[in-house]
């Protein structure tokens, strides 16, 4: 049977102010999300909620994974458990090898009892697995010796973010616009990457403003937020659409969310 | 403790050359020779007998104490107070097959060896349990290459006895006894260390090491180590180990004296980490001729206070010093550490890169000194100060002295602290580091640029500490 996570009227706060205003959300292992909407509206929190950022203040709902309760494990457990995020900006890591940081991050999600200290999986085995995934994305293999994110490009950094979904095998995975900022190559590769790793066993929720991803990887569900609610849910159509027409039928639809999202992005 | 009294107590005791019977031998603690407790002229004219030493040495040693008693305690780095240098024991010789029972080694310090898969003989010697790490087997072949090239590589105690000219003419030259008030103790009561002399020319490719001496006295409390690299001759020199050394003598004060001849290249590694009653207080000091390259790289941990701070003289034109060190101060330590450039001919340059890192209730401290002497123009000297701060509690320091006088110099100096990164942490924790781990690939993240020069082994060991030192810290 497959899993489900599911994320039950969640409200989220940042230093006192409400961003998330209950969100609603079902992804099954194996299907595609899209998430689309304007700047701000809170995609980025709730991926990070998600994943467990400490920052954020839970104000209600519920984030479930089969039945255990996600909001009261660490990121590291939500990791083990099969949660990944490949981040918006992804942190740079100055000294520590890309090969070093993805051994460790492997050993522990592939066994998820691993006590730090403990020993990491064969450095045989893994160096060629390595190998194989970073060919795979066009990642030449200099960067498993280089710094994690340092000094690379933005492009490079996305690429980074996908090897590291397709050597941890999630069971779900948000990606937060990895094809931002990227040219025409780097989406195929990276849409690709994600194609080859999608199957029964991941499900992914994509956010993005771009259709090019969602091209390659159709999705079953497209949603729209709109100050911090999913204000509308359709198949890939609504993100055509969305991408043709863009927000201000989804506007005008949901006036109080509109307003709302206003007020939030014109103070910001 | 003046010296009046130290003379009059001499008076009372009549101690004749190679009398064991007084205060030195201790069957029930497996000590051939053990001086009393206490410091006075009798126990330092009782260790320069013991060793046979020549009246020179005598002499020396005796001076020395009389400086070491005028000067002053240092009233800055670290806080001193606790020391009683009454109540320490300045001069012990172990049996040779058993010092102390590997039962009586804190278990703590057990389970690091354990944990670093340091092999048994080594964690013997380490906790000085074995007085001599058995090593000659290894090592004996490499010796014997560099004999037929005329290197010399041997304890200093032995080098005194065998090669008395080239000893005096270099020892206690380039760190005077009256340098600083440790200086001078080390100077009258040292024993054992190390002393290297490569000849001109010879460029030695692998790292020389400690405990690859033949016929080492114990790594002592008053190490004094001495080493000559003639002109146009490079070595690498690596003093210490990862792994903690226990020791239950509270004060080591050792003293490095080193020359690096026209031409020559030099680097000095250490990696110490004492356990953590132990003051540790280090004079270091290379002098560095023309075209010449020393280098010290030194990575401090452990230790209840640490003072130390390499020196290097650039002494003729086209001189370059380089200092690289990594201090960890965890909880209850302080790490006072850092560098001295002195800029003594034109055209020479200088570069100091230190990081530290505290934790806990440590403190870790920069303390450095860039000297331009008159007439010293053209030079260059780059300081770069980094400190990584892991919690509220812990605390760093930077004291950066400059005295130039000269004015046709460039000198620049970095400082940088920091926290662990929160966004960092999370990063690392989202893809299944637990926080403890994660903690500890960012500070070994941010000692890499340093932890590269170590050798391979070393870096290993180092990385494997730093993880044990960030454990059971956080959650
Ligand atoms: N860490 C934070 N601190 C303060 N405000 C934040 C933080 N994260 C997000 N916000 C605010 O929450 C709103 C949603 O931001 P975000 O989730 O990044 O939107 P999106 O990813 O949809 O562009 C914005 O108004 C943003 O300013
Ligand atoms: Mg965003």
């Amino acid at each position: 049977m497959s899993a489900i996570l599911k994320i039950c009227d969640l409200r989220v706060a940042v230093d006192g102010k409400p961003i998330l205003k209950g969100v609603n959300l079902e992804i099954r292992q194996g299907e595609i999300h899209a998430l689309m909407g304007p700047n701000g509206c809170g995609k980025s929190t709730l991926a990070y909620v998600v994943a467990g950022h400490p920052k954020y203040e839970i104000t209600g709902g519920s984030i479930e994974l089969d039945g255990i309760n996600v909001l009261e494990l660490d990121p590291c457990q939500r990791a083990r458990l099969g949660i990944f995020l490949a981040f918006q900006y992804p942190v740079t890591i100055p000294g520590v090898k890309v090969s070093d940081f993805l051994r460790h991050a492997v050993s522990n999600v592939r066994n998820p009892d691993r006590k730090e200290g403990e020993g990491l999986i064969p450095m045989k085995d893994f160096r060629k697995e390595l190998k194989d995934r970073m060919s795979e994305i066009d990642i030449d293999s200099e960067f498993a010796r280089r710094y994690l994110n340092d000094g690379f490009s933005g492009g490079e950094k996305k690429r980074m973010e996908i090897l590291q979904l397709s050597l941890l095998r999630p069971r779900f995975a948000i990606l937060d616009e990895t094809d931002s900022g990227l040219d025409s190559d780097a989406v195929r590769a990276v849409s690709e990457g994600i194609n080859k790793l999608h199957g029964p066993h991941m499900g992914v929720l994509i956010i993005t403003h771009h259709e090019r991803l969602l091209e390659f990887n159709k999705p079953s569900f497209t949603h729209v937020m709109l100050a911090g609610k999913i204000v509308e849910t359709g198949d890939a159509s609504l993100a055509h659409d969305l991408h043709a027409n863009g927000y201000a039928a989804v506007r005008e639809r949901h006036p109080t969310e509109a307003a709302e999202q206003e007020a939030v992005t014109v103070k910001a | 403790m003046s010296t009046d009294v130290a003379v009059q107590e001499r008076e009372d005791q009549d101690v004749g050359v190679g009398d064991y019977q007084f205060g030195f031998h201790d069957s029930t603690d497996n000590y051939v020779f053990k001086s009393r407790r206490g410091l006075d002229r009798e126990i330092v004219y009782q260790i320069s007998e013991l060793k046979k030493e020549p009246k020179w040495m005598r002499d020396f040693r005796i001076s020395s104490l009389e400086t070491f008693f005028e000067k002053p305690m240092p009233h800055w780095g670290g806080d001193l107070e606790e020391i009683d240098f009454q109540n320490i024991f300045y001069y012990m010789k172990a049996a040779a097959n058993l010092e102390k029972s590997w039962e009586d080694v804190p278990d703590d310090i057990r389970k690091t060896y354990d944990r670093l898969g340091i092999p048994e003989a080594e964690k013997k010697y380490l906790a000085g349990v074995k007085a001599q790490y058995e090593s000659e087997v290894i090592y004996g072949s490499l010796q014997e290459d560099l004999e037929k090239q005329g290197v010399i590589f041997t304890d200093t105690d032995s080098a005194l006895r065998d090669h008395p000219d080239l000893f005096r003419e270099y020892f206690g030259k380039i760190i005077p006894a009256n340098d600083n008030k440790f200086a001078a103790l080390n100077s009258a009561v040292w024993s054992g260390g190390s002393f290297i002399y490569v000849p001109p020319g010879v460029k030695i490719d692998f790292p020389l090491q400690a405990y690859f001496r033949i016929n080492s006295e114990n790594m002592g409390q008053f190490e004094r180590t001495l080493i000559i690299v003639d002109e146009g001759a490079s070595a690498h020199y690596v003093e210490g180990c990862t792994a903690p050394t226990y020791s239950s003598d509270s004060l080591h004060s050792a003293v490095v004296e080193i020359v690096v001849k026209r031409g020559g290249r030099f680097r000095y590694t250490t990696i110490q980490n004492w356990s953590n009653n132990v003051f540790n207080l280090v004079t270091k000091r290379a002098m560095a001729y023309g075209d010449s390259l020393m280098e010290w790289v030194d990575g401090n941990l452990g230790s209840k206070l640490t003072m130390k701070y390499p020196a290097i003289y650039l002494m003729e034109p086209g001189a370059r010093g380089e200092t690289l060190s990594i201090a960890f101060a965890n909880n209850g330590q302080h790490q006072d550490a850092g560098a001295k450039m002195v800029h003594c001919a034109p055209n020479t340059s200088s570069r100091v890169v230190s990081k530290s890192i505290s934790k806990g209730s440590g403190r870790a401290s920069y303390r450095g000194l860039v000297k331009v002497e008159k007439g010293a123009t053209n030079c260059k000297s780059n300081v770069v100060c980094d400190a990584l701060i892991l919690d509220s509690k812990s605390r760093s320091d930077t004291y950066p002295y400059i005295e130039a006088e000269d004015d046709q110099i460039s000198i620049e100096h970095e400082a940088s602290v920091s926290k662990i990164g929160e966004e960092q942490l999370f990063y690392l924790m989202s893809r299944g580091m637990t926080e403890a781990e994660a903690s500890a690939m960012i500070v070994t993240g941010f000692i890499e640029p340093l932890v590269k020069e170590l050798p391979m082994e070393y870096a290993v060991e180092m990385n494997r500490l730093i993880e044990l030192q960030m454990e059971g810290s956080v959650g």
